[in-house]
């Protein structure tokens, strides 16, 4: 019985572009009265259409700029498709850039509510996982200090704690797995094994290889926009091998 | 409309957490801290009474009280929609990366704006007290103008948050229009020592003067003048549902720009 949790359909980002910056209402006028206002459409991503099915671990493969981050900004709901249809089934937990959404004046202990309630957890469900999350992110007393004040690296595991600490339905994940010290990253890599091991969906973009082989079952390559190709790992990877080579 | 209704109840406890975070961070570093709402308004009550009772004369005990009750209304709404305008760029990071219902952000600014100015009421009924204004029944009139107010606010605070995320300038356009505003709103001086068959209109017409007018009905135990309180609050509402409509049809374009 095979559940379909994520189906992205015909999907297209269209950014306009114009070609000087007009940001303020001066410029813009004085533009609009010389018709000096010209636009070029960039197509991020055209007409893309992929499902996946419950306990898929899909990886998006593709160089710079070939719209994977838009892709999954369009899946996690951040960007809306200027055509097509995302579906999604469950809870999905976006771990693209952690600790974004930290405000820099408050304290790890405050962030954990306000970043956590940014996701949509409710104030009874964080506070009976507070404890969960502090120790998950084992960042001793430097949770009541400003977080303007943390390395990166501790940033990203208060944010790591607190958006894995529901059981998600699809994992959306941004070659994150190469976050803080040797020893957190080891936890993180079991957290998701874990998650994985319970049937969670997954969504990969990594250039790495290694870890693509290592975490997902089935990849799609992308090439400015298009997706080429859709399919086992081999395939894909092989077809992804060729196109770093020709560049 | 239902599902407007079902993602706000989702996402209440984040307004709540971000309304806190505005009041926490406000006063964080200041060491009086909270007690800058209430000492803020007294110290320019108290510059607008010195300079204006000198400057012309004959002020009664109960001024100061009238400057108050129009300085409150006025700075609340002034520093809430500046917040609000702002509102979409400060929360940029947050809006690239997250996905919560835009809305939120400039509701938070107004509403950590409306809390601020309620406290600062305290300010109020002190005041009234010490210079002899006694709470009447008319009291329990400035319900309306405050409810009015913040429907005021949070329209033209979505309206300005929109057109801020395309135009940039427009928060030093905003900054003129209020300062415009606030001389035609009777914070200073009585409309009855200035008004003429020649500038009637800009009282008559002014939505947020016809709030302070209604509440200072209030506090000084009148009866509520009922043709600007129907007008602020039709004003208002259509004000609302055009930010609200505003905002609804360009809030996907945000990320484009910011």
């Amino acid at each position: 019985m095979l559940e379909t949790v994520l189906s992205v359909q015909n999907v297209s980002v269209k950014y306009r572009l114009t070609e000087q910056k007009v940001d303020n209402l001066k410029e813009y006028i004085i533009k609009l009265f010389q018709r000096e206002l010209r636009y070029k459409d960039f197509l991020a991503l055209e007409d893309v259409s992929f499902s996946l099915q419950k306990g898929d671990r899909l990886a998006i493969m593709g160089l710079n700029g070939a719209g994977k981050s838009t892709l999954l900004k369009v899946i996690a709901g951040v960007l809306k498709a200027s055509e097509g249809k995302v579906t999604k089934l469950g809870k999905v937990v976006p771990l693209l850039e952690l600790g974004a959404g930290f405000d820099s004046h408050y304290t790890g202990a405050e962030n954990i509510f306000l970043y956590g309630a940014m996701l949509g957890y409710s104030k009874s469900f964080l506070k009976e996982k507070y404890q969960a999350i502090v120790d998950f992110a084992d960042l001793g007393d430097f949770i009541n200090v400003p977080v303007k004040n943390y390395s990166s690296g501790m940033r990203a595991r208060l944010g790591f704690s607190i958006a894995t600490i529901v059981e998600p339905d699809i994992l959306i994940l941004d070659e994150v797995l190469a976050v803080g010290d040797a020893k957190f990253r080891q936890k993180s890599e079991q957290k998701i094994l874990e998650m994985v091991e319970k049937g969670v969906t997954v969504l990969f973009v990594s250039h790495s290889e290694h870890q693509v082989r290592k975490l997902c079952t089935r990849a799609i390559l992308l090439e400015k926009g298009h997706l080429t190709a859709d399919g086992t790992l081999d395939e894909v990877l092989t077809k992804y091998t060729e196109l770093t080579k020709l560049s | 409309m239902r599902n407007l209704i079902k993602t706000f109840s989702k996402y209440r406890y984040l307004l709540y957490q971000l309304v806190k975070k505005d009041i926490k961070l406000k006063y964080r570093s200041s060491y009086l801290g909270v007690f800058w709402t209430l000492l803020e308004p007294l110290l320019t009550m108290m510059v607008l009474t010195l300079v204006f009772s000198t400057m012309y004369g004959g002020s009664s005990r109960d001024f100061p009280v009238y400057i108050l009750t129009g300085r409150l209304i006025y700075s609340f709404f002034s520093n809430s929609t500046k917040a609000a305008l702002r509102s979409i760029r400060v929360n940029a990071g947050m809006i690239k990366k997250v996905y919560v219902p835009k809305y939120m952000y400039p509701c938070a600014s107004i509403i950590s704006g409306y809390v601020m100015f309620l406290i600062s009421l305290i300010v109020l009924a002190v005041v009234a007290m010490a210079r002899g204004v006694y709470p009447t029944r008319y009291l329990l009139q400035a319900v309306f103008p405050l409810v009015i107010v913040l429907i005021m606010s949070i329209g033209a605070g979505l309206l300005l948050a929109t057109l801020a995320v395309f135009f940039r300038d427009l928060e030093y356009l905003w900054g003129v229009a209020l300062m415009l505003l606030m001389y035609a709103c009777a914070i200073f001086y009585r409309v009855e020592s200035v008004s003429n068959e020649a500038n009637r209109w800009i009282f008559d017409y002014n939505p947020l003067y016809a709030v302070i007018e209604n509440f200072r009905h209030a506090v000084f135990g009148q009866a509520m003048n009922m043709t600007s309180m129907v007008y602020s609050l039709v004003f208002s509402v259509i004000l609302f549902f055009v930010g609200l409509f505003v905002f609804y049809k360009n809030q996907d374009k945000f990320i484009l720009h910011i």
